[in-house]
């Protein structure tokens, strides 16, 4: 792999602890997927924030890293375990939080910026078309990639953070024209809407593993349905690519786009994921969306669907501070707690310590949400459209 | 004894017994961090410690918090002394760096017996019997 001098330079130590541990993580990667350089990145997206995922452990390396380590390029932080200003009203642990400010301030140290959301593309890190970066949480990579045309491989906490460091990445992957094409069609019986495209992306995610899909039958979809459809794909599949016949950026330029491989999509199949990620019988303890953050958009939904409304059971909006600080400009996050909404930032519920909350089951939009509340932490779940969830929630 | 010649993805020296296993190891879900202990249900080491091991193992799977699993386990003094692979992803690599176990990949691990003595230098590796 070839490396100029000031890489040369870094991994020899010369500009720190901190580079020379990046410059290694990059080069094992360089040398595993045989690129044949580095190539310089424009921003990074660092996952890996929650003390419950680290430990003790991955604070010491994080806060080994910022003794003598800056990011060289705009990063931004996945959540973390609490909400920074409110996590004593909602209960959470107070260990918990120490622990977790400790590994937050040692992020600040390193220069990254305190957006602590897995939506940096509406938290002021938004990539352009080509630009290339490196960021981890898989739903955020499959939106910057495919809704965004900007390009990443599927980093976890260490590369992106090495990255971001370094300024760099090795170029191989999905930073490279030819690994970008798609390698099955997927088409849709009909037009879908909201959380029918979670439920879509997480049947597609399962049936075609790592292959790039391009969906075919899709005429409009929002942009909070295409971060559904892309939290779901990289769930149950591990994609962090797709592409949509005239509509995701990459598929516009290309209208010949295709794939040899081709799938119908039937409407039995989407009917059983809903069965798959609904348990029987579950009277949610806790009712949510924002997995990923909500959207400003979102938070307005889903104001309007309780029409005045209160909720009777838990009912929490998960959204990033960009988000809720607008919505508090434009009076709905005051509406909204009024109903007994309680709109929640820098966190999310699969990675606080939900069952320290005494939430044994919940009920979301988000396929991700469901799967990962039940496979990571334990919960029985339910899988439900927001209309659905907000006549759960005032019922 | 039989040498045997592999890449480097952290470069280092270790001597110890081999534990083999023939099916891929995920470290986040698949590895109690506390104990060092197999606990992947199903999975043919099952029960057993990869504690102070030269473990090896094709390659590496599951989440990307599993490279944090590895340095958990090395500053807990209950990691691997090294790892070996067929094919080393980023997952493993990048949780040797971090933790600084001596890996190397490209090894063809069928050579390798449960119990062997084996011993990791650079890009070496040896089986003594």
């Amino acid at each position: 792999m070839y490396l100029t001098k000031e890489e040369e330079e870094m991994l020899k130590g010369e500009y720190g602890y901190a580079a020379q541990k990046s410059m290694e993580i990059l080069v094992a990667l360089g040398k595993i997927y045989d690129a044949e350089k580095m190539i310089e990145i424009r921003s990074a997206q660092i996952s890996g924030v929650s003390y419950k995922s680290l430990g003790d452990e991955g604070l010491e390396f994080i806060e080994k890293l910022a003794e003598d380590g800056k990011v060289r390029v705009p990063t931004t932080l996945n959540p973390c375990g609490i909400d920074l200003e409110r996590w004593r009203e909602l209960g959470f642990p107070e260990d918990f939080a120490e622990k977790q400010l400790k590994v937050i301030k040692a992020y600040l140290k390193l220069g990254i910026r305190q957006t602590l959301t897995c939506t940096p593309y509406l938290s002021g890190n938004r990539p352009r078309f080509g630009d290339h970066i490196a960021w981890s949480e898989s739903s955020a990579i499959i939106y910057a990639n495919s809704v965004l045309g900007a390009r990443t491989n599927r980093e976890g906490g260490p590369s992106a953070l090495a990255a971001a460091i370094a300024g760099r990445t090795p170029l191989y992957g999905l930073h490279l024209d030819e690994n970008r094409r798609p390698e099955i069609e997927v088409k849709i019986p009909k037009p879908l809407s909201g959380y029918e495209y979670a439920a879509l992306g997480f049947l597609v995610g399962r049936l075609a593993g790592d292959k790039i899909p391009l969906f075919k039958g899709i005429k409009l979809i929002s942009d909070e349905e295409l971060k559904l459809l892309g939290a779901a794909l990289a769930c149950s599949g591990g994609i962090p690519l797709f592409h949509i016949e005239g509509i995701t950026p990459e598929a516009k330029l290309n209208p010949k786009m295709s794939a040899s491989e081709k799938y119908e999509v039937g409407l039995d199949e989407v009917r059983e994921v809903y069965d798959e990620l609904n348990d029987d019988d579950v009277e949610p303890d806790l009712i949510f969306i924002g997995c990923p953050h909500s959207s400003i958009r979102e938070l307005i939904i889903f104001l309007e669907l309780l029409n005045g409304r209160a909720v009777k059971k838990k009912t929490w909006i998960f959204t990033s501070r960009a988000a809720k600080n607008l919505g508090e400009k434009l009076g709905i996050i005051e509406k909204l707690e009024r109903l007994g909404v309680k709109v929640i930032c820098d966190t999310c519920p699969i990675v606080a310590p939900i069952k320290d909350l005494g939430i044994r089951s919940i009920a979301t939009n988000s396929a991700k949400g469901a799967w990962f509340s039940r496979n990571l932490n334990g919960l029985k779940v339910r899988f439900m459209s927001i209309e659905g969830l907000v006549e759960l929630a005032v019922k | 004894m039989i040498a045997l010649k592999g890449r480097i993805i952290w470069s280092g020296w270790a001597k110890g017994e081999a534990l083999v296993s023939n099916q891929p190891i995920s470290f986040y879900g698949g590895i109690d961090p506390m104990t060092g202990e197999i606990v992947e249900r199903g999975h043919e080491l099952e029960g057993k410690s990869i504690a102070g091991k030269i473990l090896v193992f094709p390659y590496g799977k599951g989440s990307t918090v599993g490279s944090y699993i590895i340095l958990r386990l090395k500053k807990r003094g209950i990691a691997p002394k090294a790892m070996v692979n067929i094919r080393c992803e980023p997952i493993i690599a990048v949780g040797a760096i971090i933790a600084e176990i001596p890996t190397i990949d490209r090894i063809d691990i069928s050579r390798i017996r449960n119990g062997d003595l084996v011993e990791v230098d650079g890009e070496l590796l040896r089986i003594y019997r």
